[in-house]
């Protein structure tokens, strides 16, 4: 598998290097050879998708291949456990998810520390969204909020996985509009749009990329602080009312030992291929928001703001202690 | 005439040739343990990107039906299922090879998985939009319900030694709490120890529990690995085809209940196999042969496995939702090509993608049967002619390269490693893998419904009424008492007769 795998990347590496006119040839400026970008969950998933909308900017761009992996386990944590071990030239880069990285370390010793990430960059996030089916008779986030404080406990809402963005929402936002609502998790996203579509729920504490992919849904509000592009017609929880801004926010790290330049030049580059526009589009038609936190001041602001936010969030929601 | 335009797209040299070269790589991969479908494709997804969208769909629609049919060829060689997919052809497809009749089984499994491939892809090609309800039919409660009737076939597996077998059930069930729990997330079992976090991945236990004793008892015992008769019988192909028809309903049966369990997102290949299996065994007139050999096994679990390509097809096309784990790539890799999913695909006239798809699929299986028979020849003289000094090196070597490329981590190896030699301590304890790996397997969707229908059972107001008020899991509960107590029943009718 691994060699066929090199001589996959060999042959496509030989292919670009020869229409792009041997551009190789220049320098032996980074990078001068594919990058291995990993992500700590299997194909297939959202971190895949959004990484292989990278790749072929990536490729026209910087001329080299990124060449993705993937190395799924106990929810990420496998993977993150490992970045810090792996080589530091710049040419392994790993995706990064929050809560994730937030949530597990909280939990248990999970061999890596939220601190211990080094985050280049934080590319994109989905927003946190409630959707219901279109044929539902919930019109509005009122109408929601109205069943809801009328039948606690009744409101049966479906979402991708337990101290995920979804159910961190889920628990701000009953605290918020002061109901009680009953929270399943499924395994992924497809799993809990299948329960919503199939009525096993009521509503979806979903993201703004299920309408985009699946037909029969709408969106109630979304937690952005202005309204999605490609969904101008649903508002956001904050023109209701509620100040709420969240989502499965989305980056990439190197490990530790990865010089200072080098953690720059990767972020810039990410940075160059967020502006595309052609890229943008593509991400924000299916539902993605862009998020341009650079490397170093920038994504430690994120990150630090995201931190308290996220771990309050998942001690009212009794994750951790 | 829009068929025929369809049919002959499909046909184009450049999709020919793609087709034809995805069996290939299909199979061969399929065949290597530890290397599914889903790495297949998962591997092949950049190389789709330059092309059209339809050539990389015909692309990963080959390997995938490919990759399914080549798990059965180390199920029957060396009792290892290739892709969990074919864990139930093991249970007869190897006591086949023990006894002299590799051959013949792989010729049958490869008629098999044809005919069950093509009626998986006729289903998908004429109800796509409908069948597609079906998987929203199946709620968290109906996935539990499904599992435990997976589950009473331990009492099928383990005939003779009921107890054994459900000691060896609850140890795959606990097995599975190791590690990051699915829904709740919670962290389990681990110990401190980074190697468990992770959790016992299903194909690396698979691959420890029936790989690692067949390798000790080979460099155990100084007998040939399989029997081997001395004249060439060739293919056996008139053999394979008389028996297939002589138990057509049993390979038509099995292909229905695959293309149906292919439909239901988070099931997938093996269960399919496994349900196959048992109502196979139950409905034959050699029960009492199976798991020793007995082709109608071999059919039920190629046919079903290979069915589940076209169902799983169906919720992955018209709802965009992956009915399988390699769908779930294929799903990702139609994004990025822009491909949007949903029943418009099946409108005729509004895109001919799906279509030529489709047609291709059908060329995709019909091309499994020559290359199919052919590397499954090469297969089988593989296995019977290389001395045991390089058969064992060079399987034990391709376990730990595919138990290691299922996610690129050490620990599954070493998982793997101390798993088969757990297996083969139980094995001579008389406890078999089989009901080992489906309580793995089973316990892991029988969990995530059970907590999520309780909790929608609770907020509903009746537990009770969720679990068995709801018409599809009634209709499963009944499946599962026919499939417990049928023998019984069957036993006392017998009884009553002869007084």
């Amino acid at each position: 598998m691994k060699t066929f795998y090199k001589i996959l990347l060999t042959v496509t590496a030989f292919a670009i290097v020869v229409t792009f006119g041997l551009i190789t040839t220049a320098s032996a400026e980074f990078p001068d050879k594919p990058i291995h970008y990993i992500i700590p969950f299997g194909p297939g998933g959202e971190s895949d998708v959004t990484a292989r909308f990278q790749e072929p900017f990536f490729k026209e761009k910087f001329g080299e291949n990124l060449v993705i992996e993937y190395k799924p386990g106990g929810g990420g944590a496998v993977g993150w456990a490992q970045l810090n071990t792996m080589k530091g030239d710049g040419y392994t880069i790993m995706g990064t998810n929050l809560p994730h990285i937030i949530i597990k370390p909280l939990q248990t010793n999970v061999g890596f520390t939220t601190d211990g990430i080094i985050n280049v960059y934080m590319f994109h996030y989905t927003p946190d969204a409630i959707c219901v089916t279109t044929d539902s008779p919930y019109k509005t986030l009122k109408d929601l909020i109205d069943f809801a404080k009328k039948n606690p406990g009744k409101m049966i809402f479906s979402g991708s996985g337990k101290g995920s963005a979804n159910h961190l929402a889920q628990v701000i936002f009953d605290g918020m509009a002061g109901i009680k609502t009953t929270y399943v998790a499924f395994k992924g996203t497809g799993a809990s749009v299948t329960a919503l579509l199939g009525k096993q729920v009521t509503a979806e504490w979903g993201y703004t990329t299920v309408p985009a992919k699946y037909e029969g849904t709408r969106m109630l509000a979304v937690a952005m602080e202005k309204r999605h592009p490609v969904f101008p017609d649903v508002p956001t929880f904050t023109e209701l009312g509620f100040d709420l801004v969240s989502g499965a926010y989305r980056g990439i790290a190197v490990p530790k030992s990865t010089p200072e330049p080098i953690r720059k030049k990767l972020s810039n580059m990410i940075d160059e291929i967020n502006h595309d526009p052609a890229f943008i589009k593509k991400m924000e038609d299916n539902g993605f928001a862009m998020l341009n936190a650079t490397y170093g001041s920038k994504v430690d602001a994120f990150m630090a703001k995201q931190k308290k936010v996220i771990t309050q969030a998942a001690k009212d929601a009794g994750i951790v202690k | 005439m829009h068929v025929l335009s369809f049919i002959l797209e499909a046909m184009s040299p450049y999709h020919f040739s793609i087709a034809l070269g995805g069996v290939v790589a299909g199979t061969v991969i399929g065949a290597l343990p530890g290397l599914t479908a889903t790495m297949a494709i998962a591997v092949l997804v950049p190389l789709t990107f330059s092309m059209s969208p339809t050539a990389a769909l015909i692309l990963m629609g080959a390997i995938y039906t490919g990759a399914i049919y080549g798990g059965a060829y180390s199920a029957i060689l060396l009792n290892t299922p290739g892709t969990p997919s074919a864990i139930a052809t093991t249970l007869d497809g190897y006591p086949m090879a023990k006894r002299g009749d590799g051959d013949l089984a792989v010729t049958l499994a490869c008629i098999s998985s044809v005919v069950g491939g093509l009626i998986g892809a006729a289903f998908l090609l004429a109800l796509a939009p409908p069948l597609a309800k079906v998987a929203l039919a199946f709620g968290p409660v109906e996935y539990f319900w499904l599992a435990i009737f997976g589950l009473t076939l331990i009492s099928a597996l383990s005939e003779g030694n009921l107890l054994k077998g459900l000691i060896g059930g609850c140890l795959g069930m606990l097995l599975t709490t190791i590690g990051v729990a699915e829904i709740s997330s919670d962290i389990r079992f681990t110990f401190g120890s980074r190697t468990l976090i992770g959790g016992i991945e299903p194909v690396s236990a698979l691959i420890g529990l029936y790989c690692i004793p067949v390798l000790i008892d080979l460099v155990a015992t100084p007998a040939r690995h399989l029997k081997v008769t001395s004249s060439n019988r060739g293919f056996r192909l008139r053999e394979a085809l008389s028996l297939t028809w002589r138990h057509k309903f049993n390979v038509l049966r099995s292909s229905v209940i695959g293309t149906i369990v292919g439909i239901l997102p988070g099931a997938g290949g093996s269960i399919s196999g496994l349900v196959a299996y048992s109502e196979a065994r139950r409905t034959s007139k050699h029960t009492a042969n199976f798991g020793n050999g007995e082709p109608e096994g071999v059919q039920a679990s190629e046919s079903a496995n290979n069915a589940t390509v076209g169902g799983g097809l169906i919720p992955t096309l018209v709802l965009g939702i992956p009915g399988t784990p390699p769908d779930a790539v294929i799903l990702g890799a139609l994004l990025v090509q822009g491909v949007r999913t949903g029943p418009n695909l099946f409108v005729s006239g509004e895109s001919s993608i799906i279509y030529v798809f489709i047609a291709g699929l059908f060329l995709a299986t019909l091309l499994m049967l020559p290359t199919g028979l052919l590397v499954g020849r090469y297969a089988y003289r593989f296995i019977i002619t290389v001395p045991k000094a390089v058969l064992v090196p060079t399987v034990a070597f391709m376990t730990i390269i595919g138990t290691y490329a299922i996610r690129n981590n050490m620990s599954d190896v070493v998982i793997m490693i101390v798993l088969g030699a757990i297996g083969w301590v139980l094995d001579r304890c008389g406890f078999k893998p089989s009901p080992i790996v489906l309580g793995l397997i089973l316990s892991r969707i029988a969990e995530q419904g059970f907590v999520q229908g309780w909790t929608i059972g609770g907020a509903r107001g009746s537990i009770i009424a969720e679990f068995f008020a709801r018409p599809i899991s009634a209709g499963i509960i009944g499946f599962i008492c026919i499939s417990l107590f049928y023998p019984i029943i069957a036993r006392r009718w017998k009884r009553n007769k002869e007084l």
